[in-house]
């Protein structure tokens, strides 16, 4: 019995509003909140929740038959809040059924994973801290990235986590003759199952679904249970990943397409099929180990980085974005944290793509005419966030710096008073040498630990290095007396 | 005496330097008592009073005849505006790009047979050859009905018009080079524009310059006689106080700032900016680098930016419009124009209005006649980021430079160069 899981993902980014040069260094207010607002309330009302109420009825109907699975970001559900309330609580509904599962990703969707393990892992907690918030129940044992982005590494960090699975992309060129529709596991660490997405599948929903010149229109649930019953009847899992604005966004209501989710359920349970959770498929025995070398995604024919590290603008944007990581930990500014959040989501560098430019193919929902209007909107965001950041950064750092003069100067007055009563220490034992041979035996160790001792700490703090001397003054002081 | 001049953009619609220069001559002119000036001026907004437009002649181009009086101005001037779709600063092959992206569908004049000798495009062209000759048989119309002493058109595309005034009048023709097209093209030169320019300079009595460097040009690549080129420098209008004091503060800044400003276009040499920005920033890190403006170029500059790595350092605005301008004069602390080929360049003087250092490339016009400006060749970037780096951590250098670089710019004057121009007409009749 083939086992169908149905993940659906949902992302919204904050967008940047138009930040012109002169904004830099007076306005510290990045977002267009009207496109936000409009873009959620737009997908909540189109998509999200004509698709809940549907997935609510088919899971009544079915009871434990029917399951299905979430991602949704940190960000869109920072904006649910804002602008989008009741979707939370459909959401919640939902979950309270049982028969839904949310799974794990990075809170900003944002591509940390490749270069900033701190960052990543701090992402990855604080969704799923948001998750269980707001849906009152853990996240999936199945980890997803964002744009489905994985490699061998990012594996190790996954597992390193407690993640027992992570979805990814069955992407052609990793697997080659291998079929998406089996259990993997990481060939690094083996523990950590994968969870391939059969793009065929997937993206006939995603995008062939009201295409009136394919061959195949119009898609029905019949149809698409059918194709899974041709299926080599070994093979164990089917894993349907889209976003989840297909229904009622990407594809009109219009089209059919809430018809063709409202049956899917329905034919598939008729036909032997189950549904299971990514939880449930962990149960499943990996066929083979995977290793991918190079990161790779969901996004466009190559599956690869390209869409948003592609071009010298998007590194360029990316690198100096990342650059500021370290400064941004040290801080405790809230605001600074917020924004570094958001200002990491994958669609800014999407954005500057340039890809599909010269086709005149655009990214969906690019606000932007052109990549280099994006790249120069985010970058002189990017440039207050900056200033901002070295305003709150200075103070404290100048004020570490001071701290640590005086903790010098202080170790300094430490050693030289030790240095005299380590002087008059010796002369005791000098003095008790004379006077007694047998006391000479027990004193003369202690007389050279502390000779050997004195040197080393005095040097290092000449050096004037803060941190040695003072680690070190205490102890040797308490060796000594 | 009378002048019958083919002139550019009148304030509100000035979008840079040619039409900066045309007002500022035109305003000049006026400070003398012997000078009447009929401008004719080419309106490609569409936007203007539709009522006062009258008709000319026997085809349908619409002329607008008016008196005008411009604040600043010692006396009104005629003015009559046609109806034809030019532009400064195009060539062939954008100017259709934009007749295409902007004007497709908007209002369009039916124009027919100027008397039955040429059939016209019928409406605004998209073919801006065609629309040279229409604006030209207006000037010959035009010269039939006013009478005056000189023709003076300024820029190729007033040649014809001022050829065709000159041979129905029989009056001397004075045209004003501001740019040719080895300065636009750098080197590649639209043979058709040539010729324009070619035959503008042949028919010409005396042909005014805007520097040196053009009037080499001009007798060098165009096989001028020399004595017939004659150099005029450009000036600047002084800034009036409300608008110095516009400048903002500095806001949080605490960052120098090193401006670019102008058409990002190959004859403005952006790309040397760039690797100079880059030379400084591996200096000091307190500085920010700004280039302002649009053109096509700017996408490759976008590009080149950010695989050097600088895009935290380096910013681009887009274009300025109106008061932008004056904001980024005073948010500056050094300005920079590294012109290839720069016949004149009003933006270095303007700069220095707002107390601003300059450094100029030796390849423009305005180096000629500056003496508190750092000039450098364009190429040389390595002197280029001297000098800033030079103006932004010697304070000292950075007064001098600006103190004396606004004494020098306010004495240039618009009058100056006017009265040189008015030699140049009564040497002619």
């Amino acid at each position: 019995m083939k086992k169908i899981c149905l993940n659906f993902q949902i992302h919204q980014p904050f967008r940047l509003k138009r930040y012109r040069f002169f904004n830099i260094s007076s306005d510290h207010y990045y977002y267009d909140d009207y496109a936000n607002e409009s873009y959620i309330r737009r997908m909540v009302e189109l998509s999200y929740l004509p698709a809940n109420r549907i997935l609510l009825d088919a899971i009544r109907e079915h009871k434990d038959k029917f399951r299905v699975s979430f991602f949704i970001s940190g960000t869109t559900l920072d904006q649910f809040e804002l602008y989008a309330p009741e979707a939370l609580t459909s959401f919640r509904t939902l979950a309270d059924t049982g028969c839904v599962e949310f799974v794990a990703g990075t809170d900003a969707y944002s591509l940390a994973s490749l270069v900033d393990k701190d960052e990543f892992v701090a992402q990855v907690e604080t969704h799923k801290a948001k998750i269980e918030r707001h849906f009152g129940k853990p996240v999936s044992k199945v980890f997803c990235n964002s744009n489905m982005v994985y490699s061998n590494e990012i594996g190790a960090m996954v597992e390193e986590m407690g993640f027992q699975g992570a979805f990814t992309e069955g992407a052609k060129h990793i697997l080659g003759w291998k079929s998406p529709n089996y259990v993997y596991c990481s060939a690094t660490n083996p523990r950590l199952k994968l969870l391939l997405r059969n793009y065929k599948l997937s993206d006939d929903i995603r995008f062939n679904f009201s295409v009136q010149a394919w061959s195949e229109y119009p898609l029905t649930a019949e149809k698409m249970v059918y194709w899974m019953e041709l299926l080599n009847p070994k093979e164990e899992v089917i894993n349907i990943s889209l976003d989840y604005s297909t229904f009622g966004e990407k594809q009109p209501a219009s089209t059919g397409i809430f018809e063709f989710l409202r049956y899917l359920p329905k034919v598939a349970i008729k036909k032997k099929f189950a549904f299971a959770t990514p939880d449930e498929l962990l149960e499943l025995q990996p066929v083979a180990p995977l290793s991918i070398h190079y990161p790779i995604s969901w996004t466009d024919e190559e599956r690869d980085l390209t869409a948003w590290r592609g071009n010298e603008l998007q590194v360029e944007a990316f690198d100096k974005l990342y650059k500021l990581a370290e400064r941004v930990k040290q801080t405790p500014d809230p605001k600074i944290k917020v924004d570094w959040k958001y200002l990491q989501t994958s669609d800014h560098f999407r954005f500057m793509s340039t890809k599909f430019y010269s086709t005149g193919r655009r990214t969906p929902y690019n606000p932007y005419e052109s990549p280099y209007d994006a790249f120069i909107n985010y970058m002189n965001v990017l440039s207050d966030f900056t200033m901002q950041l070295q305003k709150v950064a200075e103070p404290a750092a100048k004020v570490d710096v001071k701290a640590l003069e005086l903790e010098l100067i202080e170790k300094d007055r430490q050693l030289k008073a030790t240095r005299l009563q380590l002087d008059k220490l010796r002369t005791t034992i000098a003095k008790a040498m004379q006077d007694d041979d047998d006391d000479l035996t027990l004193e003369e160790p202690v007389k050279k630990a502390a000779a050997s001792k004195k040197k080393a700490p005095v040097a290092t703090a000449t050096k004037a290095v803060a941190k040695v001397p003072t680690k070190k003054a205490p102890a040797r002081k308490k060796a000594v007396t | 005496m009378k002048v019958l001049m083919f002139g550019w953009e009148f304030p509100p619609h000035i979008s840079g330097g040619l039409g900066t220069a045309c007002y500022g001559l035109t305003k000049g002119m006026t400070s003398f008592s012997d000078m009447d000036i009929l401008f004719v001026i080419p309106k490609a907004f569409g936007d203007e009073d539709k009522n006062t437009i009258g008709l000319i002649g026997a085809n349908n181009v619409y002329i607008r005849v008016q008196d005008m009086r411009i604040t600043g101005f010692l006396k009104k001037m005629q003015q009559i505006e046609v109806g034809v779709h030019l532009l400064p600063y195009v060539d062939p092959e954008v100017y259709e790009k934009y007749i295409l992206d902007s004007v497709q569908g908007e209002n369009s004049f039916i124009t027919s047979d100027f008397e039955g000798r040429l059939q016209f495009t019928g409406g605004y062209g998209q073919n801006l050859m065609q629309e040279i000759s229409n604006y030209a048989l207006i000037g010959a119309a035009i010269a039939t009905q006013h009478s005056f002493d000189v023709i003076h058109a300024h820029d190729w595309l007033c040649y014809p018009a001022g050829i065709a005034a000159k041979h129905v009048s029989g009056k001397p023709l004075v045209i004003h080079v501001h740019a040719t097209d080895f300065d636009r093209s750098g080197g590649n030169v639209n043979p058709v524009v040539y010729n324009i320019e070619k035959q503008g300079m042949d028919a010409a009595d005396r042909i005014i310059t805007v520097s040196n460097l053009t009037r080499n040009i001009v007798i060098e690549k165009y096989g001028i006689a020399p004595e017939k080129v004659v150099t005029v420098y450009n000036a600047v209008e002084p800034v009036e106080a409300d608008e110095s004091v516009k400048a903002p503060a500095r806001g949080d800044f605490d960052e120098k700032i090193v401006t670019f400003l102008g058409r990002i276009t190959m004859q403005k040499g952006p790309e040397y900016f760039i690797e100079a920005a880059n030379l400084v920033l591996k200096k000091m890190s307190n500085v920010r680098f700004v280039m302002a403006g649009s053109g096509d170029m700017m996408n490759k500059m976008i590009r080149r930016a950010a695989r050097l790595g600088i895009c935290d350092k380096f910013n681009f605005t887009g274009f300025l419009k109106g008061d932008d301008v004056y904001r980024m004069f005073g948010l500056s602390d050094v300005y920079v124009m590294p012109s290839v080929s720069e016949p004149f360049g009003i933006s270095p003087l303007e700069a220095m209005q707002s107390n601003v250092p300059v450094i100029i490339s030796r390849q423009s016009g305005v180096a000629e006649i500056l003496k508190n400006a750092v000039k450098v060749d364009f190429w040389d970037t390595h002197a280029m980021a001297d000098a800033i780096y030079g103006i932004l951590n010697y304070p000292a250098l950075h007064r001098v430079f600006s103190k004396q670089g606004k004494n020098e710019v306010d004495n240039l004057k618009w009058e100056t160069s006017a009265k040189h121009v008015r030699d140049v007409y009564y040497s002619v009749i």
